[in-house]
């Protein structure tokens, strides 16, 4: 900071643009605290309570449960599967020309939120989880094939080389030479986004994508506030779980 | 070519077994699974449905980029912008009083031992708690309740943003303040001077740095966040897209991701810059 006048406009600038913000918002945060407005917050929330704990419920919300935890597996293990497959090309295995194009693949895939793959799958394959793991298939493709390519890129090539001089074919080297170096990391990436993926799979039956989200979007669309607040429950318990478990995990093996 | 072995080993891989039954294994566990998500490839090709998606992609290309829709874009991508920096902002003021609540490194009872004293530290446990509800529920769920309590538009989604974010924020400011050097704090606290001067003197100037990176780090989040939020009622881009993609309109369909990546390039960007300036 040499030059203090440059950060104090800087600060200046950041200070109008959040202010700019509240404006062009024209939120009414006073509403929210006027007038009726907290009673009726009040008694919106009161509605939640206390959460719908009986038998055929829960046990529906234990197959929602299930449903997430399916569709965040199935889609994360069709993501490794191609991510593998499209990471070859990415990495330049067959050459410069596929090598841009895969990448342009996996960029596209990647920078389009799951949230809108699900909607457009959902287009697709008809509602129902199926849409929710497609969504989550492709999204994650585009993640793990960079991820991959770039483990397959820093790999020593001396195992595979050394195979090959011996006489074995290109697919055996790869599969001997290549892949034990790249595999462990191959499996820290999808483990890491599978647990992404378990947050993500709760939330994407907001489109019809099946799981938890959509037994949340469909009781709050029909007024069932108390069994809305157990499914959110659930979510509540399925992440704290996942993160609790992950963090072991981690410890663990670190 | 291998020389001296038996012809019968010659291809043998001492591998095999163990990689088949592991596969085998695997695909038993998974069997439940893609029966619970209805796992079904030929839905795809199902005639009605691919024709809906056959006539939803061919309308993909010309991107809408008709005068009328830009504006409207415009007008969405901006709303999206100031959720994010609104959200955020609402997040910071709840987040650094309960930050300060939750860390260690203010702590008077640790002068003498080096441990918080124990009750010092159960009056903590409720504020981490706090934190910990805030960010474990997605924002988007938030979003969706605040939808229904305070009508569609962007006031959701704002809300929305800075309850998770502030238990984010929360948790990881109380971090860095326990992260950078205590001698400082401990040493004005020792001589007498109130909680607040020892965080402004002692710990502040030490942490300014990684605060500063973590929050721009999180407005990018909050950006990607309040693009999603939009297909729960909560406006901006996301509420474009819904439609969009709802009245099969593939050509507005295509612009508006455009725009979403060019917001999300900016303001990585823009991050970065702020980040070498500031930090």
């Amino acid at each position: 900071m040499n030059r203090p006048w440059q950060t104090l406009i800087l600060i200046g600038s950041i200070l109008t643009a959040i202010i700019a913000s509240f404006l062009y918002l024209s939120m009414d945060l006073g509403a929210l605290t006027r007038g009726d407005g907290p009673a009726q917050m009040a008694t919106y929330a009161q509605s939640f309570f206390p959460p719908d704990t009986s038998a055929p419920w829960l046990r529906k919300i234990g197959w929602g449960l299930l449903e997430t935890l399916a569709i965040s597996a199935v889609g994360t293990l069709l993501a490794v599967i191609a991510g593998a497959i499209i990471s070859l090309l990415a990495a330049g295995r067959l050459g410069e020309i596929a090598r841009g194009l895969a990448r342009l693949l996996l960029n596209a895939l990647r920078s389009v939120p799951e949230l809108v793959w699900a909607a457009l799958m959902v287009l697709a394959a008809g509602l129902g989880p199926f849409a929710g793991t497609l969504a989550i298939a492709l999204h994650t493709t585009g993640v793990l094939g960079r991820l991959f390519a770039e483990a397959l890129e820093n790999s020593p090539r001396q195992p595979a080389r050394a195979l090959q001089d011996s006489g074995a074919g290109a697919t055996a080297a790869f599969f001997y030479g290549t892949l034990p170096n790249v595999l462990p990391q191959w499996l820290s990436y999808s483990l890491y986004r599978w647990e992404n993926n378990i947050r993500m799979a709760a939330v994407l039956g907001f489109v019809g994508a099946g799981g938890l989200g959509q037994m949340l979007y469909v009781t709050l669309s029909l007024f069932q506030q108390s069994r809305a607040l157990s499914v959110i429950l659930a979510m509540l318990l399925l992440v704290l779980a996942v993160d609790g478990l992950s963090a072991w995990l981690r410890r663990r093996l670190a | 070519m291998p020389v001296g072995l038996p012809p019968r080993n010659r291809w043998r891989d001492p591998a095999a077994l163990p990689r088949l039954l592991m596969t085998v294994a695997a695909l038993i566990i998974l069997w439940p699974g893609l029966v619970l998500t209805e796992f079904n490839p030929a839905t795809l090709i199902d005639p009605d449905n691919a024709s809906v998606m056959g006539r939803f992609l061919a309308g993909f290309w010309p991107p809408d980029l008709s005068p009328r829709f830009l504006a409207l874009l415009a007008t969405a991508t901006l709303e999206t912008l100031a959720m994010a920096t609104a959200g955020l902002t609402l997040a910071l003021l709840l987040a650094v009083p309960m930050s300060l609540l939750a860390t260690r490194s203010l702590s008077v009872s640790s002068l003498l031992t080096g441990q918080p004293a124990r009750w010092s530290s159960v009056a903590r446990y409720p504020v981490r708690l706090v934190m910990i509800l805030l960010r474990s529920i997605p924002e988007i769920v938030w979003a969706l309740l605040f939808v229904r309590a305070v009508g569609l538009g962007p006031t959701a989604g704002v809300l929305a943003i800075a309850i998770t974010y502030s238990g984010m924020l929360g948790k990881v400011y109380a971090e860095i303040y326990e992260s950078v050097d205590q001698a400082p704090a401990r040493a004005l606290l020792q001589s007498g001077s109130s909680r607040l001067a020892a965080f402004f003197y002692g710990i502040l100037p030490g942490a300014a740095q990684e605060l500063t990176s973590y929050t721009l780090y999180r407005w990018e989040c909050a950006i990607r966040a309040s693009v999603i939020m939009g297909f729960v009622g909560a406006g901006g881009l996301g509420q474009m897209i819904d439609l969009s993609i709802r009245m099969f309109a593939g050509g507005e369909v295509v612009t508006i991701l455009a725009s979403f990546l060019l917001l999300v390039l900016l303001a990585d960007q823009l991050s970065s810059v702020l980040r070498r300036r500031l930090a």
